[in-house]
């Protein structure tokens, strides 16, 4: 019945002779949510940025619905074609921890950007549908401010509205909230929760573990140079297995009360 | 010895001084646009991903950096039709001297604005599907020339100036035409002493404007 959006086979990537993953196996099917979870330099961003290539990933596939993108080489990383990059992102949003605004631009300019520059939509068009993808994350009234004299949180949201208006299959959020002051970490959280409900498929990498526990439909615990366990939220956040595991969620909780 | 200052014979000549100031104007525009133009291709050909590319780019901004316009004007005029089968008038040849010159300085100018752009800008605008092109074009060059309009205007004064080495060639323009007069009217002081004002009165109100633009962007950042 139901195909993966995402699948990642032998998936890998190095940087020289730092291997930082191999060997990954990912199957991702519409309306999954995955939190994806390790100690800092396991690898979390570089899985991420190599899904949408911004890293180039070094070996393995990447499929989206079925179609193969890339090419393994056999010197060095995988190699694409700008064309194929192009067409991938488009599928492939992203959301990273230090938003990346276009500070040059509205906020309703950052959303249409996308549209009037990759897709060709016209002008007046593209900012009708940021307006709408605006209100979706509460910042119509913001459409024509400029970006600095957003709080961080309304800009994480700008950026977020930014990739919806592409209409992506799949959302990556990098640590959408590590940049936030501890208030405005809510806001954007709740935004995600929504597209959650939409059924939206997402990967999220957070050390907001409550957040990720709610959130997911799977967890990936990186470890190891690879997925060192995973399952429901359940299985691994309550009864983890594996010893690296336990360590890990151990130290989130030394400070709970 | 008191020398007597007398201007007479300069303001009788003025039809020709304008003359220059037209040649001198002609000159700047077109090296501002071809210089200022010709660095960005070579700030991009540095940046290339492709090699040889990327080591032509090199080479032309070393090249050109490091060898007095001047003598290149002199070059062009003089040496590039005995080896080429083209005249060159001291137009172009001027042209050709401070161009290449100022494309070599403002791609230095260039490389720096971009390189100035935090990576995240690219990584953004690559995110939502932009190629490269595009990413330069939207996103980083409209951010980088708001950071170097200071540099680049610089240059253009630089390039306002550079225009008298084009009377070296007798290129038709102020300080061409004031060399004209001077020899005429046996009165050099007054002479070079007018030529030099009116630069000042042209440049000096660019360069102010460039205070307070610097001082605007500074503040709106
Ligand atoms: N561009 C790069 N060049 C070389 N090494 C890199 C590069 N990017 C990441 N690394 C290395 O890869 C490893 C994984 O880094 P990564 O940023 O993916 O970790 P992370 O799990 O996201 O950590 P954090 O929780 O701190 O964000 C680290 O050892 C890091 O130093
Ligand atoms: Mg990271």
């Amino acid at each position: 019945m139901n195909a993966p959006v995402l699948r990642l086979s032998g998936f890998g990537k190095h940087f020289g002779s730092l291997r930082v993953f191999s060997d990954i196996d990912l199957d991702v099917m519409p309306g999954d949510r995955i939190a994806i979870l390790g100690a800092s330099g396991s690898g979390k961003s570089t899985l991420l940025r190599c899904i949408n290539v911004l890293e180039t990933p070094s070996e393995g596939s990447l499929e989206l619905d079925g179609d193969v993108v890339g090419q393994p080489s056999r010197s060095g990383d995988m190699r694409f074609s700008e064309r194929e990059l192009c067409a991938l992102r488009q599928r492939v949003g992203m959301v990273f921890q230090q938003f990346n605004l276009f500070p040059h631009m509205t906020v309703a300019g950052n959303v249409a950007e996308g549209l009037k520059t990759v897709r060709g939509v016209p002008a007046q068009k593209a900012q009708e549908r940021a307006v709408t993808e605006l209100q979706r994350v509460g910042l119509a009234d913001k459409a024509d401010t400029f970006p600095s004299r957003l709080s961080g949180g309304q800009k994480q949201r700008v950026a977020i509205a930014r990739a919806l208006a592409m209409d992506p299959e799949i959302l990556l959020f990098d640590e959408p909230t590590s940049a936030l002051d501890p208030a405005l970490v809510g806001e954007v959280l709740g935004v995600i929760e929504q597209l959650a409900t939409e059924g939206r498929t997402m990967l999220l990498v957070t050390h907001e573990i409550g957040f990720a526990y709610h959130f997911a439909t799977r967890i990936l615990f990186l470890a190891e140079g690879g997925i060192y366990e995973s399952g429901t939220p359940d299985d691994v956040l309550k009864n983890p297995k594996r010893p690296l595991t336990q360590q890990f969620l151990a130290e989130h909780r030394r400070f709970q009360f | 010895m008191t020398y007597i200052w007398n201007f007479q014979d300069v303001f009788n000549n003025w039809y020709a001084l304008a003359i220059g100031a037209a040649g001198t104007l002609r000159l700047f525009v077109v090296c501002l646009v071809l210089g200022m133009g010709l660095g960005l291709v070579i700030a991009l050909g540095k940046r290339s991903k492709n090699r040889p590319i990327r080591w032509l780019a090199t080479a032309f901004v070393e090249f050109f950096r490091n060898t007095p316009v001047l003598v290149q004007i002199l070059w062009f005029y003089y040496a590039l039709p005995i080896i080429a089968p083209i005249e060159i008038g001291p137009f172009l040849a001027a042209i050709l001297g401070i161009s290449l010159n100022s494309a070599a300085y403002s791609a230095e100018i260039y490389r720096g604005g971009i390189q100035s752009i935090e990576p995240g800008q690219w990584e953004a605008a690559r995110a939502i599907g932009m190629n490269g092109l595009q990413t330069l074009r939207r996103v980083i060059l409209p951010q980088a020339i708001r950071r170097i309009i200071p540099a680049l205007t610089n240059r253009g004064v630089e390039i306002f100036k550079m225009t008298t080495l084009a009377s070296v060639v007798a290129y038709v323009e102020l300080l061409q035409q004031g060399k004209l007069i001077a020899s005429l009217s046996y009165n050099p002081l007054e002479v070079y002493t007018v030529i030099a004002a009116i630069f000042l009165i042209i440049l000096y109100p660019i360069v102010r404007l460039t205070y307070a633009l610097e001082r605007h962007l500074a503040r709106s950042d």
